[in-house]
């Protein structure tokens, strides 16, 4: 498609990523599905007014690009709607959606359908892989919608699958693997595409716990490379602490908060997310780089890549490591544990006390 | 007093005839031509080639050599039995009834799917032509295009389309929903996503729409007789008629004959496409088994 709006490539988007506005806003968004439906199924009645039932409730948001964000909340708190009215597979009934400057809910049908096939792909929970296409010819869909031509499709799925872990089994049917690979596959046929934004609602949640892990490790070395502006549902808030920059807490159809996972923790907005913080399992989504103080003075001056204090025997973690992995160091006497970045730039540092600190439960401290 | 639904029918059937007979003659006649061209074909080669034929047809479509080899040997006690010109007839008529089903009702039926509208209309049609009893559709049929097979046709036309749209339809809507979202949100057109998907995954229910189609007309074989159709149905009403108990079995026996042949056939052809898939799998499997070790090296 010759026509298709030019991409920055991934490599300008750089630094600009932090000055530049929201890459995707969201501002008021509602959603009422008609009663019609809801009525007959005997749904409880929230807020349905005679013109039918609000599943998504003024809900306003951003995400940058880059970030994970994630949407979190219970079944039927209308997680699904929100992730759909992002591509239109569901209309929204009000409130406005803005994905780099565009006007998403005025887009025409010919633009819609390149917005979707370009900007922003879409991964399922039930992987929504087509059961009569080989692995490759899945992966390749969305380039053969976009008229790519055959040879050229072929290669790009190869190279996704590869990316995946699944390379050596391109020609393979969907039935012939297990849950996890086939969500590998899903997530090759997002990535395929090279749309820059990722749906994903509850993309393993219905895998097993220890292929669950594996695929949020996969999401994440992933997401290092490819930089992706992905929306994340789950209804689990482990998952929610471990990938996302931003989780928002939506409760019947409401944001009930929106923050860090450490925002979350530290202050509940309410007492519905204080119920699931009380659950969650603070050494192993805390990172390092969330509760690091300032980086000290001397390592900050030394110049990225160049061991700073050379002679001293500074310990070194990176950001991303969780504080189950810190104990051991602590626990072995070092007093002090510099924080550095991707690049080896120093962020900050950690103490015994810092650690101890984050892992008691906010009630604890206060008593103190 | 008595509303006369009858009389009003009967006179919309006069008035067609008064003013579109010239219309129904020509199908009439469109219709005879290709059902002579399909019976000389059949008619007029070899028994043995057409039984290879039918033979080698049951064998690309189920991949079965019980159903190959069965196929040849009951064609041949059709010929055994003296009923090979009747039979052909009969399968050039169903033939041809099946093809003009399978025109209307597919493509009906895949507009159903896609259009609520258009199905909520086309169900209560269907109802009517499937419960309606046949010789009721026979009667004005004989009224249109006269005696012979076409009437025969025509009625069978009515009778067997209800099943090719139903399954088609069926077919598509019962489509994972996931799936459609899936075509959708990588910007498919409606017109992919329906030679890609939805096509594709209904093959299995519209392959047993066809077989439906295939069963019903021929179950109409014995009925258009009645109207001189001629074929097997003919062989039987004369074996009735004239209470001939043998002949009236023989054409019976092979009506049967070819009943299970084609209904055999249609079901197998129907899960081709997962034998086919199957294979092509297995193919691979033992491939990327041959290359693990290389992979192995590579990685
Ligand atoms: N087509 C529809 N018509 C009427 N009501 C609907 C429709 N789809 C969803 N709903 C209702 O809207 C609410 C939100 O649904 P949604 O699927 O967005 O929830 P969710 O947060 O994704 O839940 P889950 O975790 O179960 O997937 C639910 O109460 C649901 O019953
Ligand atoms: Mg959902």
């Amino acid at each position: 498609m010759s026509a298709a709006p030019v991409k920055a490539p991934a490599g300008d988007r750089g630094d600009a990523m932090n000055t530049e506005g929201p890459f995707i806003r969201v501002d008021h968004l509602t959603k009422v599905y008609s009663l019609g439906k809801s009525a007959r199924l005997g749904l409880p009645g929230r807020r349905s007014q005679a013109k039918g039932f609000t599943a998504v409730d003024d809900v306003s948001f951003d995400v940058k690009r880059g970030q994970i964000f994630v949407i979190m909340g219970l079944s039927g708190s209308g997680k699904s709607t929100i992730i759909r009215m992002l591509n239109r597979l569901i209309d929204a009934s009000d409130g406005s959606i803005t994905v780099d400057g565009r006007d998403v809910r005025s887009l025409p049908p010919a633009q819609l359908r390149a917005y979707r096939n370009q900007t922003i792909n879409m991964v399922f929970q039930h992987f929504g892989l087509f059961p009569h296409k080989s692995l490759i010819d899945n992966v390749a869909f969305g380039l053969k919608v976009r008229g790519v031509d055959r040879a050229t499709r072929e290669a790009k799925a190869a190279e996704a699958l590869t990316l995946v872990g699944l390379g050596d089994r391109i020609h393979a049917m969907p039935d012939q693997l297990s849950g996890g690979m086939k969500q590998r596959v899903g997530l090759a046929r997002a990535l395929a595409t090279d749309a820059e934004i990722l749906l994903m609602d509850e993309p393993f949640s219905a895998l097993d716990p220890l292929i669950r892990k594996d695929m949020q490790e996969l999401l994440v070395k992933l997401q290092r490379n490819f930089k992706k502006t992905i929306v994340f549902v789950t209804h689990d808030l482990n998952e929610a602490m471990y990938l996302g920059d931003r989780i928002m807490v939506m409760k019947q159809g409401r944001n009930v908060q929106t923050g860090t996972a450490l925002d979350l923790l530290e202050a509940p907005a309410d007492p519905y997310i204080e119920e699931f913080v009380a659950e969650v399992d603070r050494s192993k989504v805390l990172t390092a780089g969330m509760i690091s103080k300032d980086p000290d003075p001397g390592m900050a001056a030394a110049a990225p890549g160049v061991p700073a204090r050379s002679g001293h025997d500074a310990v070194r973690v990176s950001e991303a490591t969780v504080l189950t992995e810190l104990l051991p160091l602590l626990a072995a006497g070092t007093e002090r544990v510099e924080v550095v970045d991707e690049h080896g730039t120093p962020v900050g540092h950690v103490t015994a006390e810092t650690v101890l600190a984050a892992l008691a439960p906010k009630e604890y401290s206060h008593a103190l | 007093m008595r509303f006369n639904i009858g009389d009003w029918f009967a006179s919309v059937i006069d008035w067609m005839l008064a003013n579109v007979g010239w219309f129904f003659d020509g199908v009439a006649w469109l219709v005879s031509q290709i059902v002579g061209a399909v019976e000389i074909v059949l008619i007029g080669l070899h028994p043995f080639l057409i039984i290879a034929l039918l033979a080698g047809a049951a064998l690309a479509l189920t991949r079965s050599l019980g159903l190959t080899l069965f196929s040849a040997a009951a064609f041949a006690v059709i010929v055994a039995m003296g009923l090979w010109v009747e039979s052909m007839s009969t399968l050039a008529v169903v033939l041809v009834s099946v093809m003009f089903s399978l025109a209307i009702g597919i493509p009906l039926g895949i507009w159903a799917a896609l259009n609520n509208t258009v199905s909520a209309v086309v169900r209560p049609v269907l109802d009517l032509m499937q419960a309606m009893p046949v010789f009721v559709y026979l009667i004005p049929a004989v009224f249109f295009f006269g005696v012979g097979m076409v009437p025969g046709i025509a009625a069978t036309i009515v009778f067997a389309v209800p099943p090719a749209v139903r399954l088609t339809e069926l077919g598509i809507r019962k489509l994972d929903l996931e799936l459609l979202e899936a075509a959708m949100a990588f910007g498919a057109k409606k017109g992919l996503i329906l030679k890609d998907v939805q096509l594709p995954l209904a093959f299995s229910s519209i392959m047993a729409g066809v077989n439906q189609v295939i069963m019903l007309a021929l179950s109409m074989v014995v009925v258009a007789g009645l109207v001189g159709a001629g074929g097997l149905g003919g062989v039987v009403v004369q074996g009735v008629a004239q209470l001939d108990t043998a002949r009236g079995f023989e054409g019976g026996l092979a009506v049967v004959i070819l009943a299970v042949y084609l209904d055999r056939v249609t079901s197998g052809a129907r899960s081709l496409g997962d034998v086919l898939r199957s294979r092509r799998a297995k193919k691979e499997q033992r491939a990327a088994a041959a290359t693990a070790p290389v992979a192995a090296a590579a990685g």
